[in-house]
């Protein structure tokens, strides 16, 4: 028998050796295929819209169903997007901008006015100075030209969450003008360092809030965020994609993070981003009819907002009906994954401003203006180019620069000390883990960099031991796992490895096999395929972060068409994956489709956790499926391919990965059946495709013993008590006395006693189960509290096990 | 005005405003006010009080406390008295205090508990009605703040009664000061003491109209184009435009916010002076407020009899010859001509100047002025406070509150200036004025280059007849054409104050009584 093996592993450490990543491998479950639930179409369910826009929403309608079938890069052809960006950053100044009333984010409705921001007759405006020094800050930052003077305007409207009828705002002579933002583009989405332009910074107040009763017949006014300071950003039109256009967006966010002039909470509203989006056939100057978004709470949903809007346009245009792009305020459904129609405006508003003359101009001097520029922090741009500098990759240099107290936290790291790579490691790995699970920021635990420096340095002395353990486990277990399975090609999944080679697979999976490699992205994903030469030859027609598909011409057994695929979370950037997989579908040969979907087909996929939603991203898969004539394979094993590793209430069991075969594969004289090996150490299961025509011989599933993650290394031990609880390295290593053990002798000496103790066990080791070494290994580093070298360890182990010469027997089925 | 940024005392955010804010004394302020009255008053009245003193009811109050010949419930009770007794006629008032009698006993116990007296202490004072008061309704005149009551005090209010003052009650004006006779009040018409059937003028008719009958010794108005001078000159009162940014205007219903001002009325200079040292100065609510030092207004008045025959020798006075020339009658120019006589009789040397840019003004001003008054107003929509109309769905509450609550008058300048803020037509007429504006204040400052005070009429005419010119919006404006072109020197650009300190005018009430049947 052979197998074909789709496996998804996780590891929450980036160490210089990719190969230790493989250190927890995770779980995959299957269930039968699911007929897609009809024409189940969100959009029937979409709120009433007026009669008059009915034309519209058709065609909104097809050009949603068009704009999943193909890739936006091809539908875009011969035309290009302008994107400019308004947005409206709420700055964290203690009181509001004209008053002296507080702001806090969610109080009680109407908690924090006075009459001043309640607008009431006779009252005026006194400017907040610390507003004018936000203003300035964000404007250096952003690379403007300040104005000496400049001015408040009165812009007019009525609005009932408008307390004076009018906001005061910066309207012809704003505080800055003419700047540009660097950011570096995401690795995953090919890189790059780009350079936009800003407009404009201007100064202004926020209105209040409506809350809409429930019958909505009626209105209520919340004044608590009238008045608060805002600054708006204008970009210049110089993005072309809605991934351009969120990056944008989040380097501003790191800006004023950076700053310290917002909290840049999109949740909150903190930071608001109206976006102009337009179309244009390529080399034409004049601007297309431009239409705004507004209602994306995410730097994700502004992408696929964008995205979406862009190919509404282009279908639009296509289908010669551009007249049907009006100038209109669309929003973003998040539910629905498109933009409807807010309000079209009618001609142009007529906002009447005016020099507000309750105010004073606002003159910066140069004085004033050098004073903020040296008291700036280093922004994130220069952070990047040092961190670029030090030898780190891109990825990790996105990673620690994101967020200033984690880029605090690794300089102070690097200024006690510690070699930069090392530190990285430690900080986007398990640091970063125990973080995310937690919902912690690194600054509200309580290790110290000075500490973080002190137990890297404290393993390079070899004072204590560090991770070389979990390089061998992964390999360990690969090996069993195709050893027992006879397993002659491996899709790995998740690898978080950005480079591999021969060296690092014959180590992992022994020779004989070739391999083929898509790097992670940041610190996720990655796929690595394993083939082995003897049996098969893999030839790829195409590998994307999401996915590896080619030929697998199995000598002398024909030719299968083979994807491993890893889904995307985010159900926009997973169209591109149905998209690629409709292009290479085939029914001239058999083809499997396996992996890790990251997606549910229906509610019998999960248990527990929130409900399950049947929403765009299941109708996609659905579809996806149902148009390439695929089905799913019966399987064996655990129902449920992940789990979260909670337990209790908060354990969340999902079956993700699956297999799925074309009707060509279905009907071949193979059996086809697919395994669900057993959940170790991570939080997918292993799935296994018995594809030959052999009825499957029943061995006894493999089984490993999970030592290692019960056994954690000194190091982890020192890592996670100082952040649970603080201390000195040195003060932990006396206290749970972590020295490492290098002593040859009295490891030795430990695996005596083990083997002693386990006579049984070493009988069936010497008896051919050689996967007893883990065991063994696990229980002495068990009798050394986690102390021994590892690799000293295994040496011994490895000699004493193998020194009486016993015949290593391969059992035979 | 302009200012930078580093001086934190420049923009320093405000405390947070107290709801209803206290009436703290200030003790720095007391012993100010206080000195400036008991430095012309400790002493004994008939040793150095001179003629402009005696004149002065303030002091005479104050010297009836002090010398315990009265009580302040006496003066306060006598003066209650006139004024339920003649506002059935003069119907100045549109809420008058119920606790005045209590405030004028408390006054009583400090005198007799020898305290210190603040320099208000005892006086009654009537406050504009578009001047809020925390314990008094405050409506601007306007039916659309029927009722409204604020949730503090105006800082010239706050003044006043941390100068011991007694707020007596709100007045009449034409809605939120738009209009030059009081006929335009959303609540009623008040009559000319003078002459029962002529208008007060406006807008601060009832303040004028009250003072000049004697209901209250001194009040509060309000001034964006004449609003304090025209009426003072009506009723036969002294009205004091300060110059734009002397008194705070904070708790002042905005009308056109780069023309308002607080004013003063009082039967006598002297009386004027000491309410204005009281409001006067700068205020951390009103950052376009000055931050000069106030003059002792009250303490350089000199006493006629210390003067010898011509105490204003060399004092340059210009006549601007525009204010006396076509359309204004002729008992108005005869008065003003022998006012000017009687200056070069007290050794002033007079010019009769030209100010070409005078014609310009008053359109400039109704321009501006509706401008800013159609953005003011905005905020009166029935949402948040006042009286709301409608069936509930929101353009019909915008709708109906603002129709029904605002008069002709007021919807006809906000539609004016809606017009002239709006796009296309900007340039032609908000960006003209100003420049305008721009152009006067040159002229000013050339002609104040050669003279050290100008004087013109305060309106074209004498008080006219109560309906006269109601149906003519025109004549109406027209009867504004001496007053704006002082609050259209206000300048952005250079301090607050600095040129038009010198240049403030004082209405006398004379010119008008040829023409008043008393």
């Amino acid at each position: 028998m052979a197998s074909i093996f789709f496996q998804g592993i996780r590891s929450n450490q980036l160490i210089v050796c990719p190969l230790a990543h493989f250190s927890r491998i995770q779980t995959a479950v299957y269930c039968t295929l699911q007929r897609p639930q009809g024409q189940a179409r969100p959009q029937g369910q979409a709120r009433p819209q007026e009669v008059s826009f009915q034309e519209q929403r058709k065609v909104q309608q097809t050009s949603s169903q068009t704009a999943t079938r193909k890739p936006l890069e091809q539908n875009m052809k011969g035309y290009e997007a302008i994107i400019g960006i308004e947005t409206h950053v709420q700055l964290s100044t203690v009181t509001k901008a004209f008053c002296s009333c507080p702001y806090f984010y969610g109080s009680p409705p109407n908690s924090t006015i006075c009459p001043v921001c309640m607008g009431l007759p006779g009252t005026l405006p006194v400017l907040n100075s610390k507003v004018v020094d936000f203003a300035v800050k964000l404007a250096l930052a952003l690379n403007c030209e300040l104005s000496v003077t400049s001015k408040f305007d009165r812009k007019q409207y009525f609005y009932p969450d408008l307390p004076k009828g009018y906001q005061i705002s910066q309207f012809d002579i704003p505080i800055a003008t003419k700047g540009f933002i660097d950011l570096d583009l995401p690795v995953e989405f090919g890189g790059g360092h780009k350079r936009f332009g800003i407009t404009r910074v201007h100064m202004e107040e926020d209105a209040g809030k409506l809350l809409h009763s429930d019958s909505g017949s009626y209105s209520q006014v919340d004044l608590n965020r009238a008045g608060v300071p805002l600054l708006e950003i204008v970009s210049e039109p110089d993005m072309r994609s809605g991934l351009e256009a969120a990056e944008y967006a989040a380097e501003l966010q790191r800006l004023v993070r950076y700053l310290g002039v917002s909290n840049g909470n999109m949740q909150e509203g903190s930071l608001r981003c109206d976006v102009n989006v337009s179309i244009r056939p390529r080399g034409q100057l004049e601007l297309g009819t431009k239409v705004e978004i507004k209602n994306m709470n995410s730097f994700s949903a502004m992408n696929r907002a964008i995205d979406y809007e862009i190919s509404r346009q282009f279908l639009l245009h296509s289908q010669g009906q551009s007249d049907q792009i009006v100038q209109e305020t669309r929003l973003w459904e998040e539910g629905y994954q498109k933009t409807v129609t807010m309000r079209k405006k009618e001609g142009l508003a007529d906002y009447r401003y005016f020099p507000e003359p309750d105010l004073p101009e606002v003159v910066v001097s140069e004085d004033y203006i050098e004073n903020i520029r040296s008291s700036l922090p280093e922004l994130p741009e220069l952070k990047r180019r040092r961190y670029e500098k030090m030898g780190l990759s891109m990825q990790d240099v996105l990673f620690l620069a994101n967020d200033i107290s984690v880029a605090n936290f690794f300089d102070s790291t690097l200024e006690n000390g510690a070699e930069a790579k090392l530190a990285a490691n430690w900080i986007m790995g398990d640091i970063a883990a125990y973080l995310k699970n937690e919902h912690l920021s690194i600054d509200e635990v309580k290790l110290t960099p000075q500490e973080l420096a002190e137990l890297i340095s404290s393993i390079k002395g070899g004072i204590i031991s560090g991770k070389i353990g979990k390089e061998k486990k992964a390999s360990l277990y690969l090996k069993e796992v195709i050893k027992s399975n006879d397993i002659f090609f491996l899709g790995i999944l998740d690898t978080k490895i950005t480079n591999i080679d021969r060296k690092d697979i014959d180590s992992l999976v022994g020779l004989d096999w070739d391999f083929f490699h898509v790097p992670s992205a940041g610190l996720s994903g990655g796929i690595l395929v394993i083939w082995n030469s003897r049996i098969a030859r893999f030839h790829i027609l195409e590998s994307s972060s999401q996915l590896v598909i080619g030929d697998l011409d199995v000598y002398q057994k024909g030719m299968w068409r083979i994807a491993s695929v890893y889904g995307n979370k985010n159900n926009y950037v997973r169209r591109s994956l149905w998209n690629t997989l409709d292009r290479f579908s085939t029914n001239d040969l058999p083809m499997v489709v396996g992996g890790d979907f990251n997606c549910l087909l229906n509610k019998e996929d999960k248990k527990g956790g929130r409900r399950f939603i049947f929403s765009t991203g299941q109708i996609e898969m659905h579809n996806f499926i149902s148009r390439n004539d695929l089905h799913e394979v019966g399987f064996l094993g655990p129902r449920f391919t992940w789990c979260n590793n909670k337990v209790g209430a908060e354990r969340i069991l999902e079956k993700l990965d699956r297999c799925f075969v074309n009707s060509l594969a279905l009907n071949s004289s193979h059996r086809l059946m697919v395994r669900h090996l057993a959940r170790i150490a991570s939080d997918h299961c292993p799935i296994v495709l018995n594809l030959l025509g052999f009825p499957p011989t029943y061995k006894k599933i493999f089984k490993f013993e999970n030592v290692w993650a019960s056994n954690p290394t000194s190091s982890e031990v020192i890592l996670f008590e100082l952040i649970a609880k603080g201390g000195t390295v040195q003060k932990i290593i006396e206290e749970k006395d972590l020295v490492q053990i290098v002593d040859p002798g009295a490891i030795e000496a430990m695996v005596d006693k083990i083997l002693e103790e386990n006579p049984k066990q070493l009988q069936q080791y010497r008896g051919g189960k050689t996967k007893l070494q883990g065991f063994f290994a696990g229980q002495v580093m068990k009798e050394s509290k986690g102390k021994a070298n590892p690799t000293l360890l295994n040496k011994i182990l490895s000699e004493k096990l193998n020194a009486k010469k016993f015949p290593l027997i391969n059992h035979l089925f | 005005m302009s200012f930078l940024i580093p001086n934190p005392r420049l923009i320093r955010p405000a405390r947070r405003l107290a709801l209803p804010s206290p009436r703290s004394t200030s003790p720095r302020q007391l012993l100010h006010g206080a000195a400036t009255a008991s430095a012309t008053l400790s002493s004994p009245p008939s040793n150095t009080v001179a003629s402009g003193v005696q004149s002065s009811e303030i002091l005479s109050i104050r010297d009836s406390l002090l010398s315990r010949r009265r009580t302040a419930s006496e003066i306060a009770s006598e003066y209650l008295d006139r004024l339920h007794k003649v506002e059935p006629q003069i119907r100045s008032f549109l809420y008058v205090s119920e606790s005045a009698m209590k405030e004028a006993e408390e006054v009583d116990r400090m005198v007799a508990a020898g305290r210190e007296l603040p320099p208000l202490a005892g006086v009654l004072v009537g406050v504009k009605d578009n001047i809020c008061t925390v314990d008094m309704p405050s409506t601007g005149g306007s039916k659309i703040l029927k009722g409204y009551r604020p949730a503090f005090d105006a800082t010239a209010v706050r003044r006043l009664r941390e100068a011991g003052a007694i707020v007596v009650g709100k007045t009449n004006l034409d809605e939120f000061g738009m209009g030059s006779s009081t006929e335009g009040s959303g609540f009623q018409v008040t009559a000319n003491p003078w002459d029962l059937s002529r208008v007060p003028g406006g807008s601060s008719g009832g303040s004028a109209a009250a003072v000049s009958a004697r209901q209250c010794v001194v009040s509060l108005g309000s001034d964006t184009g004449g609003s304090v001078r025209q009426p003072a000159s009506f009723c036969g009162v002294v009205g004091m435009k300060p110059t734009y940014s002397r008194v705070s205007r904070f708790g002042l219903m905005a009308y056109a916010s780069s023309l308002d001002v607080i004013g003063c009325f009082g039967s006598s200079i002297a009386d004027v002076a000491i309410l204005l040292n009281v409001i006067s100065g700068h205020d951390r609510l009103d950052s376009t407020s000055s931050k000069r030092d106030v003059p002792d207004f009250a303490n350089e008045l000199v006493s006629l009899n210390n003067l010898d025959s011509r105490p204003l020798k060399g004092l340059r006075v210009g006549l601007i010859r525009e204010t006396i020339g076509e359309g204004v009658d002729a008992g108005v120019v005869s008065a003003v001509q022998a006012a000017a006589s009687h200056l070069e009789h007290l050794g002033c040397v007079l010019n009769e100047i030209s100010l070409p840019s005078f014609s310009l003004g008053l359109p400039a001003y109704y321009i501006l002025a509706s401008s800013e008054a159609s953005s003011n107003l905005s905020r009166y929509d029935g949402i948040r406070y006042g009286n709301q109309v409608g069936n509930g769905e929101l353009s019909s509450i915008y709708g109906h509150s603002r129709a029904n609550g605002f008069g002709d008058e007021v919807k006809m300048r906000i539609l004016m200036g809606t017009y002239a803020l709006s796009a296309g037509y900007y340039d032609a007429y908000y960006k003209r004025a100003q420049q305008v504006r721009t152009l006067i204040q040159k002229c000013f400052r050339d002609a104040m280059n050669d003279n050290d005070i100008l004087i013109s009429p305060a309106a074209p005419s004498a008080a006219y007849k109560i309906g006269e010119k109601t149906n003519n919006p025109l004549a109406m404006y027209a009867g504004d054409i001496m007053t704006p072109h002082e609050g259209l020197m206000k300048t952005k650009t250079s301090e607050y104050g600095g040129l038009i300190d010198a240049l403030f005018k004082i209405a006398q009430g004379a010119p008008q009584r040829n023409s008043c049947s008393e």
